[in-house]
């Protein structure tokens, strides 16, 4: 398998480990990963780090599909890691795939 | 493909808002089309007056440029007049044939300016002043005429004047009335006016009726001819004798008209597709023509063509001012007074300060200020919010700086301020960046201030001053920030409105509240659903479910986010009193984790700071003491001073009140956080006079304050009661943190709650009902009993993954 053009998908969690419109923290050396399940289940991954000053993305209350950084409020979407305008910025977004249960996050 | 098709007919201000406002709410729920009489896209028609004088060009105006439109699908027809409505076949068609068919339709078509019927009117060089056209054509005249002859000496009439002034000519206004803009200033400041006005070179003839406008051989205006015979010479006359709602298209397809579309609260013609919004609107008789009522017709409207249904436009009250730089003025409400109403007024003529103030049954009903109006919008606040004075009216003249406030009010200093003065210090945001932030992108409200500038949005101390920044800056298109303000972007519901519902319909889930209110977004927003989870379990403690998820970091983590995302922790020490076995704990846990940070807090505790969360739960076990709620909207500390157990001069045992009163509030939520102080002496060493509840003991029992605060504006606290014992102490604190915790919205402190009610309110409810007093005291043990230490709580597992990191399976 040509493992440079695949996702390199690994198992993080179950998606009933992630509370409901909460996140996870998967701790990694390169920056920690925040893992959110909306109130639909679905679920996104993203770089622990807000693009504005650095707060942690996980720890901020999630909506619809979207993120409020804990330090200075900004939305953050979980789709793309974009802020919401007026605010500018991205914060690096991770593939994710759900079978099932079991949550698989693309670490590169 | 099958989404109905909203047409509007207007590229004005009034149009285009509601466009706008529409867009926000559903943007996908129309097929757009928009026509535009005038070749341009929307710009700011109030600020005509300051490109006439050369203080702006046209390219600073425009509100939606090109790419707007393009960008939010909306299909633009500029330079199409539409000529006629068809309201059988549902469409419209414009002069040149265009057709566009419609299932809802937007009419906002303006006003036309009133052109007096004397001879002579159509005469080359008469002009009206609406639009950039006819500003146009008065630069150009500027440059070769002399001669400028303004009729109406109204707020757009002189605005007109002081343009082709600074433009060089010689400008005489003719008005009709005795005294200038007498609709909006009373007789004295009218007189004040004209003045300044004069002083600026400005010519007046007062009332003069206009009998005819003489031309020349070539057809051009020559002189303006006067009931009284009287001739003036004239190469450029402006009408601006007034405004006309332009109804024709609406007319003649059979809408009921009444000077103006006449519309119900909801802006709907007497066709229910129809909707009309702006100057060509009649709303229960009314015909407006300033800006602000304008937007709040464009939100009303907009929530109905959103589908939404729950706005009502009930009308406006209006405000004035007059964009001649260097003349401030400024009106609002009944401002001339009658036989029912009282005056204050304060007139000092050779400084040229004039202010009337019109007071009826206690409330401020009208505001007429000249030279100094640095206290406009407060009082424009006060008269809208109908607020009984009270107090106040001692020292209402002397403007908001003279009395307390709140912190949030403002400090009337943004007229006097320099660009690069700093607003916002939390934000570091300067004057100048928040006026270019409006004059360049349009912005008219406080909240799109904070969203486009951060000013005001962290602390919010400066939030008052940005509204004046605001209101100098557009002038009366300045939109007040509402008094009853919806929640957030989520819904139109005011804190109020879903406390209310909550109560009233016993409403004991998140979901439950935004399907009963019919909540814009599935799930509220990071500002909606903290609020609403105190409302919830306050209003029915023990009953509704407390959600993790909607609530702030600090509270579902129990410790206080830093900014390097650590947490600090700060346990409990009643009343500021510890032991050394404690202090030992402390010190060996600091070192056991490597805190980085030990400090003494205001609050006479002891603060670690820099803990990791994944910490968070074993630091808590080895210092087996209790959570001190350092980081919630809460009750947070008692502080005291050592009292008459030591101190020579101590009158009670007021270390002893603290620690019984931090007891009796431990773990209770409130709407904001909550500090006490009990200080046992008149020399008050605790500090209790910057306490939402302030004890002080004196020989002969117990003096209770409240709502003062420390923080972001300093507030004495108010004298409420004196008591005697200190079971009556825990009774008033109780029974005030309760009336507090049920009625302030959700992150007012108590100084801004009792800012709205008034102490009286809470003196009645509080000491004169013994009963009422006893009841909320009552429902506040209730709704504490039996609370959990959320610390203890969770070494015993509560809530375990939110600590507890993933870690990679395979």
């Amino acid at each position: 398998m040509d493992r440079l053009s695949l996702p390199n998908w690994t198992h993080v969690c179950q998606v009933s480990d992630i509370p409901r419109l909460g996140s996870r923290v998967l701790k990694r050396a390169d920056g920690d990963i925040a893992i959110f399940r909306t109130a639909d289940d679905e679920v996104f991954a993203l770089l622990d780090h807000c693009p504005h000053k650095g707060g942690a993305l996980s720890q901020g209350i999630v909506h619809g599909k979207a993120v409020t950084c804990p330090l200075h409020s900004w939305n953050i979407e979980l789709a793309t890691g974009e802020a919401r305008a007026p605010d500018e910025g991205c914060a690096r977004r991770f593939p994710v795939k759900v079978d099932g249960e079991a949550v698989y996050v693309s670490i590169a | 493909m099958n989404k109905p098709r909203l047409v509007v007919i207007g590229n004005g201000m009034a149009g285009i808002r509601t466009i706008e406002e529409l867009l926000a709410l559903a943007p996908d729920q129309y097929e757009i089309t928009v026509f535009g009489a005038e070749p341009h896209p929307n710009y700011n028609r109030i600020l005509l007056s300051p490109v006439l004088a050369g203080e702006q060009s046209f390219d600073d105006i425009v509100l939606n440029p090109l790419d707007w439109y393009a960008k939010n699908d909306i299909q633009l027809h500029l330079g199409k007049a539409i000529s006629r409505i068809d309201r059988k076949r549902r469409l419209v068609v414009a002069e040149d044939g265009t057709e566009a068919p419609y299932d809802r339709l937007l009419i906002a078509t303006g006003s036309q300016p009133f052109i007096l019927p004397v001879p002579g009117a159509n005469l080359k060089g008469v002009i009206t002043y609406r639009d950039i056209q006819d500003t146009q054509a008065m630069i150009d005249a500027a440059n070769v005429k002399r001669h400028a002859v303004v009729i109406g000496g109204g707020l757009l009439g002189l605005e007109a004047a002081n343009g082709l002034k600074l433009r060089g000519m010689e400008v005489t206004v003719v008005h009709l009335a005795s005294t200038l803009l007498e609709r909006q200033l009373d007789t004295q400041a009218g007189k004040l006016l004209q003045r300044s006005l004069e002083a600026r070179g400005l010519t007046f003839l007062l009332e003069k009726s206009t009998s005819e406008i003489v031309g020349n051989e070539a057809g051009e205006v020559a002189a303006v001819r006067f009931k009284d015979g009287e001739e003036i010479p004239a190469d450029l006359v402006v009408m601006a004798a007034g405004i006309r709602p332009n109804t024709t298209l609406a007319e003649q397809a059979g809408l009921y008209c009444n000077r103006g579309v006449v519309v119900n609260d909801t802006l709907q013609t007497y066709d229910p597709r129809i909707y009309a919004v702006g100057e060509c609107v009649s709303h229960r008789g009314i015909a407006y023509g300033l800006v602000a009522p304008l937007f709040e017709q464009a939100k009303v409207c907009a929530n109905h063509l959103a589908l939404m249904g729950i706005g009502t436009y009930k009308g406006s009250v209006l405000s004035t001012k007059l964009k001649v730089t260097g003349i401030d003025l400024f009106s609002a409400g009944d401002f001339i007074g009658g036989e029912d109403t009282e005056q204050i007024v304060l007139s000092d003529p050779s400084s040229g300060v004039y202010k009337k103030l019109v007071i009826q049954d206690d409330r401020l009903v009208g505001a007429c200020l000249y030279g100094d109006t640095a206290d406009g919008a407060w009082y424009f606040k006060l008269l809208r919010e109908g607020r009984k004075l009270g107090e106040l009216r001692d020292r209402l003249m002397f403007g908001e700086s003279s009395i307390g406030d709140g912190g949030v009010q403002g400090h009337n200093r943004a007229a006097a301020m320099a660009d690069s003065d700093e607003v916002c210090g939390c934000n570091g945001v300067c004057k100048g960046t928040i006026v270019k932030a409006i004059t360049e992108k349009g912005l008219f409200t406080l909240d799109d201030v904070k969203k486009h500038t951060k000013a005001a949005s962290s602390c919010g101390s400066c939030s008052g001053l940005v509204e004046q920044i605001l209101m100098s800056t557009v002038g009366t298109s300045f939109q007040e920030t509402p008094k009853t303000k919806a929640m957030c972007g989520c819904t139109e519901r005011t804190h109020d409105e879903v406390r209310k519902a909550i109560r009233e319909n016993k409403l004991l889930t998140h979901q439950n509240v935004y399907d009963f209110l019919e909540w814009r977004t599935p799930n509220g927003c990071s500002s909606c659903r903290p609020a609403i989870n105190y409302y919830l379990i306050s209003t029915w403690p023990h009953e509704a479910v407390d959600d993790p998820q909607s609530r702030f970091i600090n509270e579902r983590a129990h410790g206080n986010i830093q900014k390097d995302n650590t947490f600090s922790v700060v346990p409990q020490m009643k009343g500021g009193v510890t032991t050394p076995d404690e202090l030992r704990r402390i010190a060996d846990v600091a070192d056991k984790y490597q805190i980085p940070m030990v400090k003494v807090t205001g609050g006479q505790r002891i603060d670690l700071l820099g803990v990791k969360k994944e910490d968070l739960v074993d630091v808590w076990r080895d210092l087996g003491m209790q959570s001190g709620h350092a980081y919630g909207k809460s009750i947070r500390t008692v502080k005291t001073c050592v009292g008459s157990e030591f101190c020579r001069f101590g009158t009670q045992n007021s270390t002893q009140m603290g620690i019984d009163l931090e007891t009796m509030l431990a773990n209770m939520w409130s709407p904001h956080k909550v500090k006490l102080a009990v200080s046992g002496c008149p020399r008050n060493c605790a500090e209790a006079g910057i306490k939402d509840v302030g004890v002080i003991a004196v020989d002969s029992g117990w003096e209770l304050y409240v709502g003062g605060n420390g923080g972001i504006k300093t507030e004495v606290a108010q004298f409420l009661v004196k008591v005697k014992t200190p079971d009556e102490v825990k009774e008033y604190t109780g029974a005030f943190l309760q009336l507090y915790r049920e009625e302030a919205h959700y992150l007012d402190r108590t100084v801004h709650y009792l800012d709205r009610v008034g102490l009286d309110y809470v003196k009645r409810k509080i000491v004169d009902d013994a009963a009422n007093r006893k009841a909320l005291y009552e429902r506040l043990l209730y709704s504490l009993e039996g609370l959990p230490d959320p610390w203890k709580a969770r070494i015993e597992g509560a809530q375990e993954r939110e600590y507890i990191p993933l870690t990679v399976v395979n």
